[in-house]
């Protein structure tokens, strides 16, 4: 691929698990196997899988929130492999995370606003009143009100604390946004909404993203290159247009076929 | 009156007596399950399709939830006048019931042989002996890979997938004319859900079991069902065969669920627009509590 100046390279990442099987015995479980793939800035790329395909493991790896057994991750050029945890922290409010349940990422006892607010209280030391005002004016873009900054996240509905999520992953104006199955646990208009917000950031923001997923629709419409990781292999990366349109490996065919669509078979698409 | 349906829900609504005051979780809602059929009940959170799947079989545990009207005919009888004990004997073996949820369907401390023979031993009455070949038969009914192995089996140390075949057999061991299946694919991988809805639509064609499929999913309604019916905030919607609705929907909600979902196959219009400018449809559902709790 000719990709000049990618935001997030990655190169043979791979992690191996030690593991005990039925008798006790060590062994190895090969999660992440020496996969390889890059994302230029601004663009979305999709990682497709079937459940234990090691797709979740790889989005940890490249935040560095799990630490690979061998390979590279870089970083605008910055290899953050093999970075003590201090050093890491410089790139943290680059690179954030948005979860499948948004929810029980917060924590239940403080206001949401509050927890938005933290790292740029404590990391970018901003006055209280600014950190709040930026706070603000992030729940005012995500769609919600002021009222809720005092709120707790269980006084939320699931698509508003995915948009809680999002807010606090761009608190720090991070570059870099890695989310996990992000509206998999939404309602339909909801997912709607939640899917046209990430895009209106992106644009307005240049973010990069890494779309984890298994539902293929998603990355039709959010990613102009994917990749398709089986048993921890990446089997094939590609523009996709192609990808899904002409799947070259069985598994992309299976998630290809596995997509259920509101129309009836033989009616005109 | 000759029955033709296998359920009938007419005029059914159930209040919920909150804290905050009474909610109205069905209002006045006419469900029918065609004997034979599949019945897509269609809903976002809130709009009352679970609670209706659960009133059918009378579990609507709380004294909180009170079913104030209507009348829920199976087999020709109404199921609401029926005594607690008369409905354990309804339940199992003439209804049965999937939930999204699998493992919490099944006990962590008993293998799956061992829950299997107690459900066909409890509605069968019959010996340990014929349970335990009535079980592997259920077993290999949804195609559990090497049954009799698994019959060993602890929830634990099966699949997402695996798990979800396990309650469809405990659900299917007394042959039940209804099967409930209540988001039964939701918590599954896209590759795995289409094995056990094709393990669904198998069981209705082979055993000729009448379903009641409790979705949010349009995918799902257009690969399973025979019919449709939507429902929003309690009320029913519009009702229809597949075809009429999926085809023609003529409700705007309806219209709008179909549209918001994002589409693996464009078609050229969609196609020619630059991918970071599509937009997915956005209408306002109906999660009462997206609007409701903001205030």
């Amino acid at each position: 691929m000719s990709h000049d100046n990618p935001l997030i390279a990655v190169s043979e990442l791979k992690k191996v698990f030690a593991v005990r099987d039925e008798n006790g015995k060590r062994g190895e479980f090969v999660a992440v196997d020496s996969i390889s793939f890059t994302i230029e800035r601004g663009e979305t790329f999709g990682l497709i899988g079937e459940s234990g395909s090691g797709k979740t493991t790889t989005g940890r790896m490249v935040l560095g929130l799990e630490k690979p057994t061998s390979g590279s991750v870089t970083f605008g050029g910055n290899e953050l492999v093999g970075l003590s945890d201090l050093d890491m922290r410089r790139y943290r409010h680059h690179m954030q995370m948005v979860f499948q349940d948004s929810g029980s990422a917060f924590n239940p006892r403080r206001s949401v606003g509050a927890q938005i607010a933290y790292p740029l209280k404590h990391f970018q030391a901003a006055s209280a009143a600014d950190a709040r005002k930026k706070t603000l004016d992030l729940l005012d873009r995500v769609g919600m009100l002021p009222s809720h900054y005092d709120r707790y996240i269980h006084e939320f509905s699931g698509g508003q604390r995915q948009r809680l999520g999002i807010a606090r992953a761009l608190v720090t104006d991070a570059d870099f946004v890695v989310l996990d199955e992000p509206t998999a646990a939404l309602d339909v208009s909801v997912q709607a909404q939640i899917l046209n917000l990430l895009k209106d950031l992106q644009r307005e923001r240049k973010l990069t993203m890494l779309l984890i997923t298994h539902n293929l629709a998603l990355v039709e419409h959010m990613c102009e290159h994917a990749g398709v990781l089986d048993d921890g292999r990446l089997v094939e990366v590609g523009p996709v247009d192609r990808l899904l349109s002409n799947p070259g490996t069985a598994i992309t065919r299976k998630l290809v076929d596995a997509v259920l669509e509101p129309e009836l078979a033989g009616a005109a698409r | 009156m000759t029955v033709h349906n296998a359920l009938d829900v007419r005029n059914l609504s159930v209040d919920f007596h909150t804290d905050a005051g009474v909610v109205h979780a069905v209002k006045n809602a006419n469900i029918s399950v065609r004997e034979g059929g599949i019945l897509g009940l269609v809903g976002e959170s809130g709009s009352g399709k679970s609670v209706t799947s659960l009133a059918v079989l009378r579990l609507l545990g709380t004294s909180r939830a009170r079913i104030t009207s209507g009348e829920i005919l199976f087999r020709g009888e109404n199921l609401l006048t029926k005594s607690d004990k008369e409905m354990r004997a309804i339940r199992g073996p003439h209804i049965g019931l999937v939930s999204q949820n699998a493992l919490s369907a099944l006990d962590p401390s008993f293998t799956v042989g061992a829950q299997l023979i107690e459900v066909i031993r409890v509605h069968q009455g019959v010996d340990k002996a014929t349970a335990r070949t009535k079980a592997l038969e259920a077993l290999e009914l949804v195609a559990l890979p090497d049954p009799k192995r698994r019959m060993k089996a602890y929830p634990h140390e099966l699949s997402g997938g695996q798990r979800q075949r396990v309650v469809i057999a405990i659900a299917l061991s007394c042959r039940p004319e209804l099967l409930l299946a209540d988001e039964p694919t939701t918590a599954l991988d896209a590759t795995v859900q289409k094995q056990i809805l094709d393990l669904l639509i198998t069981i209705n064609s082979e055993l000729g079991t009448s379903i009641l499929l409790v979705t949010h999913d349009f995918g799902v309604v257009a690969h399973v069902c025979t019919d449709v019916t939507v429902m929003r905030r309690g009320d029913v919607l519009e009702s229809g065969t597949v075809e009429q609705v999926l085809n023609r929907p003529q409700h705007p909600y309806t219209q709008g669920l179909m549209r918001a979902v994002p589409r693996l196959h464009l078609n050229d219009a969609t196609r020619s627009v630059p991918r970071a400018d599509r937009r997915l449809f956005e209408f306002r559902g109906d999660t009462t509590k997206e609007n409701a709790d903001v205030a």
